[in-house]
């Protein structure tokens, strides 16, 4: 099956100086393997991470820092964040990775319970801000209910969360690092589909990508189309073809930062634009589209030339026999982006 | 043919439940074996704060053994199919295998009375297929078309059937749903037991100790089943454990450990336990120590983590199939013309279940809208779509 998206590579370099070619496991991988080295107080574990996890992000790692740094927990993903969440809130950079996006329920409490609101609830005293859970979430093709969904919505409803997705090599590695760093609890949920889809020539050296910032990757005057993660190539592709079928030229934004969104770049583009489309993996109802959507309608209400538009999953299970249906793939945008064309 | 191998329906009724180790008899029955019965030693139990554990002999009759020979090959056997249509692609996403494993779901199944129920875990194949669905209705799962016992909406994971509450994703959480049933028995009076199985891995997840101390607690008819195979995904159980008794991990739940690689001492530890929680006596937790061949699931080749050698030692020393072929020979319970009759008989009947699994065709795309509520009540299904929202369409009748 090919996969439902074609994957463009970022032009912009964040830094100078030398580059490797990775793909996003490679990415991360690289990201922690800075974070080790340059933090001593930095742990990672999760289910099989000794042999580098399912996915391979920790590929080598415990045989570069060894079994007390990089370690194997049993599975009990509970358990995983709320340790992490201690480990953190002792000082150290704890770093959980959970299989996958679809397991992360069983430790919904701790994150949402404890995670987001130990700072706030010990008055300033206590912080877990240390804590990074890592998840690989989104369609891969074949995953069906446990191994396909997009749970970022969930945590953009837990304030003192801070919620991330990249959308390439470049990206994970930056904004993976700023995770790292941030004083604050981070859910750094990458689209698995990417892991291998994914090649870019990444900076060595170590960079930030700053959270809460979304990206103009494609600047234009007629729509603003809105998208994170593997999303965000498919409305590339969608904005590359309306120039070419419609004539018409999009603005696309990499939002990056679901919790907190970069209100600004969005509207001031949507103002520019007058037209607005988000589209993201999950399903429609209570998706962060809905909270863009509605931010932008109250925000630019006097520039909009027609609704927002959302095009997302269906409000279904994931399904696996007929994922090609489910997504919001590059016809159902296109289709979309003419409505509001010629709303 | 159907003279030798009796219908599968008559090994799952239950019907067989003597119990008392009768002496051997050496008796001509049919053409083919020598005896009619014999009677075999099982290796001890292990029993946690339990007086008396399971009888450590049993005897099978010669029709006892062929049953249970047939529904190991056929396990066997499904396993090989699958793992041979997610090769060529045809079966799609995750995918897990039982194979090494199956003495404990045969054994257990052939103990199991119609009242009892099961839930476990995604190595759900052949316990599927034990409970009653066609092997070409595992298969067709497998495949995600129609004429699967999820309609190819579930896959491999989310496998159903009577009496069998799946196939389930999520890591250790079916085992409070197996209190759930077992309560169920319990305010119905119905006399069944709930058996909920999970592995080694799952042992380690906080709901599994929430569910004994309920069961505990309301002395619900539950036989919480850990199939230990060793490995949880790639992590041995020393590593991920700190107590690998797993038969002694309810503390105050009763538990017992068997060999899961006997099919004789999972059909008779799968008795006591049936007596025992139907008697009112609470939960049980039984451990089958068991061992898996294949990878965790289709992505693990299963080698990094362990040696192969260690994998074709379990093979040839252990095999749950091979064993107890040996052992119903040297007993002349059986001959080796009889199994391998079985043999062909099983190759043909996965053979052509596989053939048409792939043949079968989808359910309708009507169908991403299906049976996601029993009534809905905006009845569409939300999402963009530029022409209109689905239609919810209730494909399975309502009450």
């Amino acid at each position: 099956m090919s996969s439902h998206f074609t994957f463009f590579p970022d032009e912009h370099k964040p830094i100078e100086g030398d580059t490797t070619k990775m793909n996003m496991m490679q990415a991360i991988n690289n990201a922690m393997d800075i974070t080790l080295k340059t933090d001593s107080s930095a742990v990672l574990f999760g289910e099989d991470v000794a042999f580098g996890g399912v996915f391979r992000c920790a590929l080598g790692l415990q045989e570069k820092y060894g079994n007390d740094r990089v370690f194997n927990t049993p599975l009990c993903e509970q358990g995983i964040a709320g340790f992490g969440i201690g480990l953190a809130t002792a000082g150290a950079t704890a770093i959980a990775e959970i299989q996958f996006a679809d397991y992360i329920f069983p430790a919904f409490d701790q994150l949402v319970n404890e995670a987001a609101k130990c700072r706030y609830r010990s008055g300033g005293q206590f912080d877990c801000g240390g804590l990074t859970v890592r998840a690989p979430c989104g369609a891969v093709g074949h995953g069906g209910l446990y191994h396909s969904q997009s749970p970022e919505a969930f945590f953009s409803h837990a304030p003192g969360l801070k919620v991330v997705v990249p959308r390439g090599p470049i990206s994970a590695k930056g904004l993976l690092l700023s995770c790292l760093k941030e004083r604050d609890p981070c859910v750094f949920l990458e689209p698995k589909i990417l892991y291998r889809a994914a090649a870019e020539e990444v900076p060595t050296a170590s960079y930030e990508i700053p959270l809460g910032k979304a990206q103009v990757l494609k600047e234009g005057d007629a729509a603003t189309l809105i998208g994170w993660g593997t999303q965000v190539h498919v409305l590339l592709e969608v904005a590359q073809t309306a120039q070419e079928t419609l004539g018409i030229s999009c603005e696309v934004i990499d939002l990056m930062s679901i919790l907190p969104w970069d209100e600004e770049t969005v509207c001031n583009s949507v103002k520019k634009t007058g037209r607005c489309l988000v589209a993201h993996e999950a399903p429609l109802t209570s998706g962060f589209g809905a909270e863009l959507a509605a931010t932008v309608q109250s925000e630019c209400f006097l520039h909009l030339e027609a609704p927002v538009a959302r095009v997302t999953g269906w409000d279904a299970p994931f399904p696996h026999v007929f994922e090609p249906f489910y997504l919001p793939d590059k016809m159902r945008c296109l289709s979309a982006l003419e409505k509001l064309i010629h709303y | 043919m159907s003279k030798l191998i009796p219908s599968a329906a008559k090994l799952l009724s239950g019907a067989t439940v003597s119990k008392a180790a009768a002496p051997a008899v050496v008796a001509s029955k049919t053409n083919y074996s020598t005896k009619s019965e014999s009677t075999f030693e099982i290796k001890p139990y292990k029993l946690h704060k339990l007086d008396k554990g399971p009888a450590t002999s049993a005897t099978l009759t010669s029709e006892d053994a062929l049953q249970l020979y047939e529904k190991l090959a056929v396990l066997r056997r499904i396993e090989t199919a699958s793992g041979n249509l997610y090769k060529e692609k045809i079966i799609r996403g995750f995918c897990h295998l039982y194979s090494g494993q199956e003495a404990v779901a045969v054994g257990m199944r052939a103990a199991l009375r119609d009242v009892d129920s099961v839930i476990t875990a995604y190595r759900c194949h052949g316990w599927t297929h034990l409970m009653g669905v066609s092997v070409l209705g595992v298969l067709s799962e497998l495949t995600g078309r129609r004429t699967g016992c999820s309609r190819g909406k579930g896959g491999s994971m989310h496998l159903y059937g009577r009496n069998f509450y799946g196939g389930n994703g999520i890591v250790g959480a079916q085992v409070p749903l197996g209190a759930g049933l077992a309560f169920a028995h319990k305010y119905r009076g119905d006399g069944g037991v709930a058996f909920a199985l999970y592995g080694d891995g799952a042992a380690n997840q906080g709901q599994l100790f929430e569910a004994y101390n309920m069961a505990k607690l309301w002395d619900l008819p539950c036989v919480f089943v850990c199939e230990n195979n060793g490995y949880g995904m790639g992590t041995s159980v020393d590593r991920s454990s700190a107590s690998t008794e797993y038969f002694s991990r309810g503390d105050y739940v009763p538990g017992i450990w068997v060999d899961g690689m006997d099919v004789i001492a999972t059909r008779e530890a799968t008795r006591y336990a049936i007596d025992y929680c139907s008697s009112g006596k609470g939960p049980l937790v039984m451990e089958m120590e068991t061992y898996r061949y294949s990878g965790h699931s289709m992505s693990d080749p299963g080698t990094s983590y362990r040696t192969r050698d260690e994998v074709q030692e379990v093979r040839q020393t252990r095999d749950p199939i091979t064993s107890f072929k040996e052992k119903i020979i040297a007993s002349e319970l059986v001959t080796p013309d009889q199994l391998k009759e079985i043999d062909t008989k099983v190759r043909k009947e996965v053979d052509e279940a596989t053939k048409q699994a792939k043949a079968e065709a989808e359910v309708g795309p009507e169908e991403l809208a299906g049976d996601i509520y029993y009534n809905n009540l905006e009845n569409v299904i939300r999402g963009i779509h530029p022409a209109a929202p689905l239609q919810h369409v209730e494909v399975v009748p309502r009450n």
